[in-house]
């Protein structure tokens, strides 16, 4: 019974948020009663939802089997926090945390947009509600979550095994919050074309949306990316899936908004540009759902037979995605462009940042899709794998990561490129200086790494740089710089430790890609392997039962260079309810940051047991710098300023009716 | 066993597998050959070409049977003498374009490799012409004798 309630209440807020969509987008002009029903509208329908969804998660949790979906994808040996996961973890119950992300952020733009004027947060709020229409109706007519067995399977089929892992309880809720996050500026960008008028103060209420889902989707795809690492068993971190370019596409695009918004909102400038971006993001995103859904890309996936779906998606793609450029072309001319600006500027700077992630967007894009679009046009198939992406991808990032630094110390409308190079020259020093100690330690070797390491230190050092021009450290009294330092805006802060974060991040990508080493060898009980200083004996095997699945247990007892023994277990397990294999690897993190990583594979009749031992020399920098980059979109989105509405001019009228509503 | 990469296909998206994906280790001890130098060659070709049978992984990254034929096929052209060249092209004719995971630059693949340059260009190119069209900014005209005067009266 209870699982029909969730079913309505789903049915429930579908009809709502079609009125939602109609009200609002008839008679946004028309002010408060409209604008009271469409805010309720928003949160009733969250409210709905977060409902239908929490039947959702009382069926997996209590193992009612009577749920199609819970039969499907879950098991009662499952421990708790994965009856929970699996309610995501398979195509109509992701579809519905999507959905309820997506009316969560609505119901939070009609809870937190008090100081967005009432005409603008209704278009923004019925374009939502357009938007969480089509998903909820996506939901109940292609991919319902709430179809009944009768008579119940006495057990479920239980979670695919790879995703029995505390990641899947983490992961994909991160990620759908910076996805749908992006639905936000979506709707401020069409409400803005809708009622033609854009201004610095429609950036500040974009902006911390963007921020906002911009954190969550560092965080998504870092957590995804560490996930992979130590799940696939052989320490492999970024594949450029096209999955995983799905994700990274409106991350890329994601990064040049918030910049582009930080143009618009201190300066008039870039209007079109950041509207365009605004529709761009969201638009990848969707994308991506269409990508991964539609089983285009990966025919070995049980819903590419079904090609409904895809078609539906498809068709809400072009509404979607159509509609807002066809949107875009009839109204951007008619935005006024903003401020003048020298080339050599803040402005001029993140113009350029601008142009190079879009380019990069758009070639992560491009190697995505080519091979399909050839592949229909002309019958010809190629691949386009990680080593096309790799150097594509790095011939444009390279520039923008050596004018990253400048962008922080350039003034708004006109700089003075040769006062800044001089204020950057300490760490232009310092970053030579680090690079040339890493090759005498590393012992030099001709390759590109080089470039890397300065790019990676260049970045960080700059972006500590700042903080250091900024507190005047070395030029006023220590005390009074430190002073300083602490009560420098967030915004400075926020900028400094993101690009920090972003240098360290490029740090360890270099690191593992030039120093990654392994030894891949067969082991009998008591043998030992070597590998970068580090000693490996194999001193246990064991059979070992599991909740819900059997362990072979095998242990190692690893010596570093001084001598000290630590112990690594690596597993094999095998899930009882699927009979398939996934493999544990023994990790050992040396310094804080080197990994040293350990999986088993197979063992022939003699017992000779196939080892697998790589050494990541500082991976853990490329997680951390992501952490920083997180950090610092939180320390923004805290800052006060974002709170605050924007300035208003105060109307005898304004003041008269807050007097009148108190 | 088919895909590798399947751990992130279902990360990102979370959805049901119908096929049965395992972890996947690679290279196995006894394919790797004995003169260091020749292996290192071995990987670095292995990375470049597709396994036919997986989603989007080489034939380093994957376990199934003829991702590993094809890894000791390499191998075996380098005992041989190959050259690098020699084995990718070897590679090519028997398992056609699509076993190359970095596409070869010619004229189906242009807009491929050309894209992401392409879009920078264009973008840089409508960036100068809007700068060129914005009036210059004024030149700050400097004080005069006496402005300076009055302004470094002003000063103490």
């Amino acid at each position: 019974m209870y699982i029909e309630i969730g079913h309505f209440a789903l049915i429930l807020a579908f009809g709502i948020s079609i009125a939602q969509a109609v009200l609002g987008l008839t008679f946004w002009r028309s002010g408060g009663h409209i604008a009271g029903y469409v805010k309720q509208a928003a949160i009733l329908q969250f409210v709905l939802v977060a409902i239908s969804f929490g039947v959702l998660i009382i069926a997996f949790t209590t193992s009612d089997f009577s749920l199609s979906l819970a039969a499907q994808h879950s098991h009662s040996l499952q421990p708790m926090i994965y009856k929970i996961s699996s309610v995501w973890g398979n195509h109509e119950g992701s579809i519905l945390l999507w959905v309820l992300i997506l009316v969560l952020f609505g119901a939070a733009v009609a809870v937190f947009g008090r100081n967005i004027p009432n005409d603008l947060r209704t278009l923004v709020l019925s374009v939502q509600g357009v938007l969480s229409a089509s998903f909820i109706g996506f939901s109940i007519f292609t991919s319902n979550a709430f179809t009944r067995l009768d008579p119940a399977p006495f057990e479920g089929r239980d979670l695919n095994p790879i995703l029995q892992d505390v990641g899947l309880a983490i992961h994909p809720p991160l990620l759908y919050i910076g996805y749908v996050g992006f639905s936000v500026c979506f709707s401020f960008a069409i409400a803005a074309l809708i009622s033609g008028r854009i201004d610095a103060a429609w950036a500040r209420w974009v902006r911390p949306w963007t921020v906002a889902s911009w954190t969550f989707l560092t965080l998504g795809i870092a957590m995804g990316s560490y996930w992979a690492y130590y799940e696939l068993g052989w320490g492999g971190w970024w594949f450029w899936d096209p999955v995983e370019n799905a994700s990274f596409m409106p991350w890329l695009a994601g990064t040049a908004l918030m910049h582009s918004a930080i143009v618009m909102e201190k300066r008039s400038a870039l209007k079109i540009w950041t509207i365009f971006l605004a529709i761009m993001t969201f638009s990848l995103s969707l994308l991506g759902a269409f990508l991964v859904r539609s089983g285009i890309l990966t025919s070995v996936h049980a819903f590419a037979s079904d090609p409904e779906r895809g078609l539906v998606l498809l068709a809400l793609l072009g509404v979607f995605i159509g509609g807002a450029f066809i949107l875009f072309a009839m109204r951007a001319s008619s935005l006024r462009a903003g401020g003048l600006f020298a080339p050599i500027s803040r402005e001029g700077a993140l113009v350029l940042n601008n142009l190079f992630l879009a380019s990069a967007t758009a070639a992560v894009l491009i190697g995505t899709l080519y091979p399909l679009v050839l592949d229909a046009l002309t019958g010809a198939r190629i691949s386009v794998g990680a080593p096309f992406f790799d150097l594509t991808f790095s011939i444009l990032m390279i520039p923008l990561l050596i004018i990253l630094p400048f962008g922080p110390f350039l003034s708004w409308k006109r700089a003075d490129l040769i006062a800044i190079t001089q204020r950057l020259a300490g760490a232009a020093a310092l970053t030579i200086l680090a690079t040339i100690v890493v090759f005498i330690l590393r012992g030099a070797t001709i390759s590109l790494a080089p470039i890397g390491f300065l790019l990676g230190f260049w970045v960080s050092f700059g972006a500590i740089a700042d903080l250091v021009y900024r507190a005047k450290i070395g030029r006023s009294p220590f005390i009074k710089s430190i002073r300083k330092l602490f009560s420098l805006p967030k915004s400075i802060w926020a900028t400094a430790l993101a690009h920090f974060g972003m240098g360290i991040c490029v740090l360890g990508i270099v690191s593992v890609s030039v120093g990654e080493s392994e030894n891949i060898t067969t082991l009998k009980l008591g043998q030992s392997a070597e590998l970068a200083g580090y000693s490996i004996e194999f001193v246990k095997a064991e059979e070992l039962p599991g909740p819900n699945y059997k362990i072979a247990h095998f242990e190692f007892v690893v010596s570093d260079k001084k001598g000290n023994e630590r112990l690594a277990v690596s597993e094999k397990r095998i899930y009882v309810a699927s009979s398939m294999p996934t493999t544990e690897a023994g990790i050992l993190t040396y310094g804080g940051l080197s990994q040293l990583y350990i999986a088993v594979g197979d063992a022939d009749k003699d017992g000779n047991q196939v080892v697998r031992i790589w050494h990541k020399p500082y991976i853990l920098l490329i997680w951390y710098g992501t952490i920083f980059m997180a950090l610092a979109g939180f320390l923004s989105l805290s800052d006060r300023k974002l709170r605050i509405g924007a300035p208003k001019k105060a109307k005898t009228k304004n003041i008269l009716k807050s007097k009148g509503a108190t | 066993m088919k895909i590798l990469h399947s751990i992130f296909l279902i990360i990102v998206l979370a959805f049901s597998f119908a096929s049965v994906s395992s972890m996947s280790l690679a290279v196995e001890p006894d394919e790797v050959l004995a003169d260091p130098v020749l292996e290192k060659r071995a990987r670095a070709i292995s990375a470049n070409l597709r396994c036919l049978v997986c989603q989007n992984q080489s034939i380093d990254d994957s376990n199934a049977p003829l991702a590993a034929d094809l890894r000791v096929l390499v191998r075996e052209r380098l005992v041989a003498g190959d050259s690098d060249v020699e084995v990718v092209e070897y590679t090519v004719a028997r398992y056609g374009e699509y076993v190359l995971l970095k596409p070869v630059f010619k004229l189906h693949t242009i807009l491929l490799w050309a894209g992401g340059p392409l879009i920078l260009f264009i973008g840089l190119f409508f960036v100068f012409r809007i700068a060129k069209k914005q009036p210059a900014a004024k030149p700050v005209s400097k004080l005069s004798k006496q402005e300076q005067a009055v302004l470094d009266s002003l000063k103490e």
